[in-house]
């Protein structure tokens, strides 16, 4: 058995969502690679030697990857799938936007958001929102899995692959960036966080938003997120968005503030070690699922929470 | 020129489905079927470039059973020229689906295929990656904004970080996530024109796609609960709790 993670990378370090997919992928057995591509990436690739287990790093670098769009990306994955078994990515919007690709040209089926490795062949991934868990077994040649990150430890450090550089595939040409609008936020990344404080429809507006969860994230040093009603309002960017069709946290504390608990919700956050749901109606959902409930106006609570906390 | 959009058949967005009790699926006996939301979004698209004068047609694509006549029709009401149902009662995965699209698009020579993003009963998200791929494609998945004109989309998508904007050669997929656009309601007289809009019936040996599984489901079982919380007071007894009973505050 032989397995190839493909790196989320920003070029100098790996995103931590790559670090929870070797997590995974060490679960499969056999020997580890990591294809690491970019127009300049020595630094991530040599990130990527140093995680233990990896055996080899493949570089490939050409300014056609700068933008990791999947089309190029997915012929270089392609030109290199032959010696692999398992294929495996992150299930990010970088790696949802790029193994099926891959998938499809090598007539295989693509497992989605592994949340267990059971065997080789065999992987627990959720359906429904997370309302059921399937177990599938895979009767293809070449297993191409995107894994979510949340479910796995981040593999540890230690290792000292070697780098080898490969040859770039060409310039297909069939698509370009020509822009990019990246959140800038000195908060911890959300799909990562120890702490998430999460702002709903309840918060009435974008400035109410930011006027009450910045004082209460900056002290719990926690990832800000949102329901899709907050997004959809603008109240918070679209990246904030938690759920089934947004991000998936897991974190240690997980605080909802003036959100429902629509089963969409739910499903991007009921992993979260502890909940505590802040609502003003003692029948919304969120209390459900949440370990602690506070009844009241988030306007008077949330204050006095931030106050609490010193 | 044309449009291609791709609409599945799924269990309504609200309803709360349940595991069966022999461990084989979920319970979809009764339960509302709707057009996956994505899909609704997808549509509205198709239709709204129609409006603008960019599409000339818009066929909306179902894979499925004959119950998807039902989905079809509603892809009509808002809007879709005809519509086209591969019919199948097999199991139909992400890569059967996207070569059946495949075998239709080749067929109807489309500039743009739109599809949701995901469906939510299988929450796979890979169909139209897929397609796009086998077609050797552009794609632009998680679609926020789409513009055509002057042979390519430009489409911005959402990411992890923010958003991004690609510039696409047609033909080329797109996905379209939820912020896409707010589909409309279908008013009842589009309902009835709906019904006399064409409907073609194909089935996968037609097309030549060999639609056999390729994962097999061993089991489905509900997911671990969670236990009972309790409610607190006020702010200084959750943040003891916090502190002293959850141990995740310092
Ligand atoms: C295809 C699809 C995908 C979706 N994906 C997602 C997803 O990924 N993530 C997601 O979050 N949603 C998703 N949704 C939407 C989801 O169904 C709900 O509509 C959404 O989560 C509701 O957001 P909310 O809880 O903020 O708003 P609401 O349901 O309107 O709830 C607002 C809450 O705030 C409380 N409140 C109001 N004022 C106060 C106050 N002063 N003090 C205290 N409490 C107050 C109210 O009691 C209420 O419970 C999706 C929907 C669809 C159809
Ligand atoms: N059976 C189907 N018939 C038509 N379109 C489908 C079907 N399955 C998936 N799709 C399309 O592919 C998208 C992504 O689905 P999936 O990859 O299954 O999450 C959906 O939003 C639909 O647009």
């Amino acid at each position: 058995m032989s397995v190839l993670v493909v790196a989320e990378h920003d070029g100098a370090s790996l995103k931590s969502a790559t670090l929870n997919t070797l997590g995974a992928a060490a679960r499969l057995g056999g020997e580890l690679h990591v294809l690491v591509a970019g127009a300049s990436c020595g630094a991530a690739a040599a990130a990527a030697g140093q995680v233990a287990g990896v055996s080899k790093v493949l570089q490939a670098e050409a300014a056609h990857y700068a933008d990791q769009g999947a089309e190029n990306l997915a012929a270089l994955v392609l030109a290199q799938a032959g010696a692999y078994t398992h294929i495996v990515l992150p299930a990010t919007s970088f790696g949802k936007n790029l193994a099926p690709r891959v998938a499809a040209r090598l007539d295989v089926a693509q497992i989605s958001d592994i949340v267990s490795v059971l065997a080789a062949d065999t992987f627990v991934r959720p359906i429904y929102a997370g309302n059921a868990l399937a177990t599938v077994k895979s009767g293809d040649a070449v297993k191409v899995i995107t894994v979510r990150t949340t479910a796995f430890e981040v593999a540890g450090q230690g290792g000292t692959a070697a780098i080898a550089a490969i040859a770039p595939g060409p310039d297909l040409g069939l698509s370009r960036c020509v822009g990019r609008e990246l959140t800038k936020s000195a908060r911890p990344e959300l799909a990562a966080a120890k702490i998430v404080v999460s702002g709903g429809r309840g918060m009435g507006s974008a400035e109410n938003y930011s006027r009450l969860l910045d004082p209460l994230a900056d002290k719990l040093n926690a990832a800000l997120g949102a329901s899709r009603a907050a997004v959809d309002a603008g109240y918070a960017p679209n990246d904030y968005q938690v759920g089934q069709t947004g991000k998936i946290v897991a974190p240690q504390l997980y605080l909802a503030i003036g959100i429902s608990g629509a089963i969409q919700h739910l499903a991007g956050m009921k992993d979260a070690k502890v909940i505590v749901a802040v609502n003003k109606d003692p029948d919304a959902p969120i209390f459900q699922v949440a370990d602690y409930g506070l009844v009241g106006d988030l306007f008077e609570l949330v204050p006095q929470l931030a106050a609490e906390l010193g | 020129m044309r449009v291609l959009v791709a609409v599945k058949r799924v269990v309504d967005y609200n309803v709360k489905v349940r595991v069966k009790a022999d461990g084989t699926g979920v319970d979809l006996a009764n339960v509302k079927m709707s057009m996956n939301p994505f899909d609704e979004i997808a549509c509205e698209e198709a239709v709204r470039l129609k409006e603008a004068g960019i599409a000339t047609e818009v066929v909306a694509v179902c894979c499925g059973a004959a119950a998807c006549q039902e989905t079809l029709r509603s892809a009509m009401a808002m809007g879709a020229d005809r519509g086209v149902l591969v019919e199948s009662d097999a199991d139909l995965q992400p890569l059967a689906v996207a070569k059946l699209l495949q075998a239709v698009a080749n067929k109807e020579a489309p500039q743009l295929v739109l599809l949701g993003k995901q469906a939510i009963d299988d929450d796979s998200n890979q169909v139209g990656q897929m397609l796009a791929s086998l077609m050797g494609w552009p794609q632009a998945t998680f679609a926020s904004k789409v513009v055509l004109g002057g042979g390519v989309a430009t489409v911005t998508r959402e990411i992890d970080g923010g958003l991004e904007t690609l510039e696409l050669k047609l033909p080329a997929v797109v996905t379209s996530d939820l912020r896409l656009n707010e589909p409309r309601y279908a008013t009842l007289p589009n309902i009835m024109k709906a019904k006399k809009k064409p409907l073609g019936i194909l089935k996968p040996s037609d097309l030549g796609v060999d639609v056999s599984p390729r994962l097999a489901t061993l089991t489905v079982a509900e997911p671990p609960r969670r236990a009972a919380g309790v409610r607190v007071p006020d702010v200084k007894q959750l943040v003891d709790k916090l502190r002293n009973e959850a141990k995740v505050l310092p």
